[in-house]
């Protein structure tokens, strides 16, 4: 996979530091959001877990990383506007939609016209992992956020969820 | 005011804080406010309220602190003076005191030797709430003490000696209190015992002698120290010239001498309040005066710390001038918070950290600032950033107040803050300037 450039000021010691001052703050805050959101699609990150180490969080370079109460403060900004989602009500995990949920189904659905795939059935499963989605912005979708993109399909009356045996087995098909 | 009463009132300058500026060796003595001056003989001269009359050990100056402008009469020119009469209609009436001066074809006479006639009377009227009793007792010593005349002496001796002894004293059939100098013989003619390295040596040595006795008399008693002030800020001055003097003589000078004689200097230059205002000469007037006597004062230490003085330096730096006239921290405040409504060059600001300090009202802030931005756009500010220690060096500050301004800096979105492992830095703010959508590509 292709590394991720980091932007010039990642490297300035400020940008690690939460500024008191308002406007400045403000500031850093938008470039931060921004950073999340370039540096999860990259790579595909759907979860960020405040408990764990964030590569993107600390910058080894300046031996600089964010406090705690920054990391929440700029994830909550990214909640605030939409783009992202508290996982559990102390703010431990974070959900970020890089892409929105209605994007995501509006591409799932396009994925299964380009492929003839029209009234076919799919396992959740092979929606993240299989052979058809492997290569394109699919592959490798986070769970839950799969699942409430079908669910918009769903209500469009473009999918039919089903629940197979196991968890591992549900699937949908598709009605395009 | 000079030009209210030409040919009486001699010009007299006034600091930047309006206070008089002194003659050397003057010392002044005593202030009462509120006088109406008045010319009772002479020439007809509208008379002139509210005035602020300093009496010195030289001259009595008054002063218009609206005009910002002053006059004198030398203490030479004064024939006799009449004091307020205690009686009844004194009592109810403002205490009014009568100075006759020498003159001569209508104006006033630097001295009795070459007046003519007495025909010019000075009416003081007291209106102030203070009674002038203190200001009549002083203006009485003063003019006993005969201070001017030890000037003139020492003045005519210098210009005797440096024209090598030639024609001396002018004769003259004096009369007064100010004849005496002339009949003082020539103190020094060309002296073979003074010629030569061997008179030169005799000279130093006798000076040494001499600064040496004023010493031992100065510290004697506390008394005498007072009196000797003025001796003691000149030895002060001679030992500082010297000290300056003295490292281009020798070469090869330690370093820790040198450091050692900077020291040594820097104590001896803010010796120097040689008439401290104080609450005995000036009265209800003490703080207004003491405002104005420390705008004067730390015009010089301010341009020495960059614009900008910590209120506790300013209080050291004013005792340790004003030498045995201490004055507690209430009254310097007080006399800080007048600056706001008398017209002087310094002014009080209080930081929003509750830090006060003394900045001249030329000092602005944008100098500063621009120089903050110089300093942490140097490749290396910009790697590391800049400290409040870095910033104290490079404006030459305090570091509390260069703090101060790195902090008022970043309120202002120039800098911006790193709070890491070696303690807070402060940073050229290059994020606020940033263009969110094109600072990715």
């Amino acid at each position: 996979m292709e590394q991720f450039k980091m932007p010039y000021f990642y490297n300035y010691p400020p940008y690690f530091t939460l500024q008191p001052v308002k406007d400045t703050r403000e500031k850093q805050i938008q470039l931060w959001k921004e950073l999340i959101l370039k540096y999860c699609k990259q790579y595909k990150v759907f979860v960020i877990n405040l408990d764990e180490e964030f590569p993107l969080f600390g910058n080894s370079a300046i031996e600089r990383k964010l406090s705690h109460e920054a990391r929440e403060l700029f994830l909550g900004a990214l909640v605030a506007e939409g783009k992202a989602e508290w996982l559990d009500k102390a703010h431990h995990k974070c959900l970020i939609l890089w892409r929105s949920i209605t994007d995501w189904a509006n591409l799932i659905l396009e994925f299964v016209k380009e492929n003839g795939l029209e009234d076919g059935v799919m396992t959740l499963e092979e929606i993240r992992t299989g052979d058809e989605t492997h290569g394109t912005d699919i592959a490798g979708i986070d769970r839950t956020v799969l699942v409430r993109a079908l669910k918009v399909l769903e209500q469009k009356g473009k999918a039919a969820m089903f629940k197979g045996t196991a968890t591992d087995d549900e699937g949908v098909k598709f009605s395009a | 005011m000079d030009k209210i009463w030409p040919g009486i009132l001699k010009p007299a300058q006034l600091t930047g804080a309006g206070r008089p500026v002194l003659q050397p060796n003057e010392i002044e003595c005593q202030l009462v406010d509120a006088v109406e001056m008045q010319l009772e003989t002479g020439p007809t001269v509208p008379s002139f309220r509210n005035a602020l009359v300093i009496v010195s050990t030289h001259r009595i100056i008054c002063v218009d602190e609206n005009s910002r402008s002053a006059g004198a009469i030398a203490l030479g020119s004064v024939c006799r003076t009449f004091p307020p009469k205690k009686n009844l209609k004194s009592f109810f009436g403002s205490p009014k005191m009568r100075i006759q001066l020498w003159s001569k074809n209508g104006s006033v006479a630097a001295e009795a030797a070459s007046a003519t006639e007495s025909a010019i009377t000075v009416v003081m009227v007291f209106r102030g709430q203070t009674s002038p009793d203190s200001f009549i007792t002083k203006l009485g010593e003063v003019l006993e003490a005969k201070a001017w005349e030890v000037d003139l002496k020492n003045f005519r001796v210098e210009s005797e000696n440096s024209i090598d002894g030639g024609e001396t004293g002018t004769s003259t059939s004096g009369r007064g209190p100010a004849n005496n100098f002339a009949s003082v013989p020539p103190v020094r003619k060309l002296n073979p015992a003074m010629a030569g390295v061997a008179g030169i040596l005799r000279k130093e040595k006798e000076q040494l002698e001499e600064a040496d006795k004023n010493l031992q008399e100065a510290f004697s008693d506390l008394k005498a120290l007072m009196s000797k002030a003025k001796e003691m800020v000149n030895l002060a001055e001679r030992m500082r010239i010297k000290l300056l003097a003295a490292p281009s003589q020798q070469n090869s000078t330690a370093g820790d001498e040198e450091t050692g004689n900077q020291e040594i200097q820097d104590l001896l230059l803010s010796v120097g309040i040689v008439s401290p205002v104080t609450k005995e000469s000036a009265g209800a007037l003490y703080h207004q005066q003491l405002a104005r006597q420390l705008a004067d004062f730390v015009k010089i230490p301010l341009q020495k710390s960059g614009g900008m003085l910590a209120m506790v330096d300013a209080y050291c730096l004013f005792n340790r001038a004003r030498g045995t006239e201490l004055i507690s921290p209430e009254d310097l405040l007080q006399a800080c918070s007048i600056w706001a409504s008398v017209d002087v060059p310094v002014a009080m600001r209080r930081f929003e950290s509750g830090v006060v300090v003394i900045q001249s009202k030329s000092h602005n802030d944008e100098e500063v600032s621009m120089r903050l931005e110089i300093l942490v756009k140097q490749p290396e500010a910009m790697r590391q950033g800049i400290t409040a220690s870095d910033a104290a060096r490079a404006l030459g500050l305090a570091p509390a107040l260069a703090k101060e301004h790195l902090l008022a800096a970043e309120m202002r979105g120039q800098l911006c803050r790193d709070d890491g492992a070696d303690g807070l830095r402060f940073f050229l703010n290059i994020l606020i300037d940033l263009d969110v959508s094109k600072a990715f590509q």
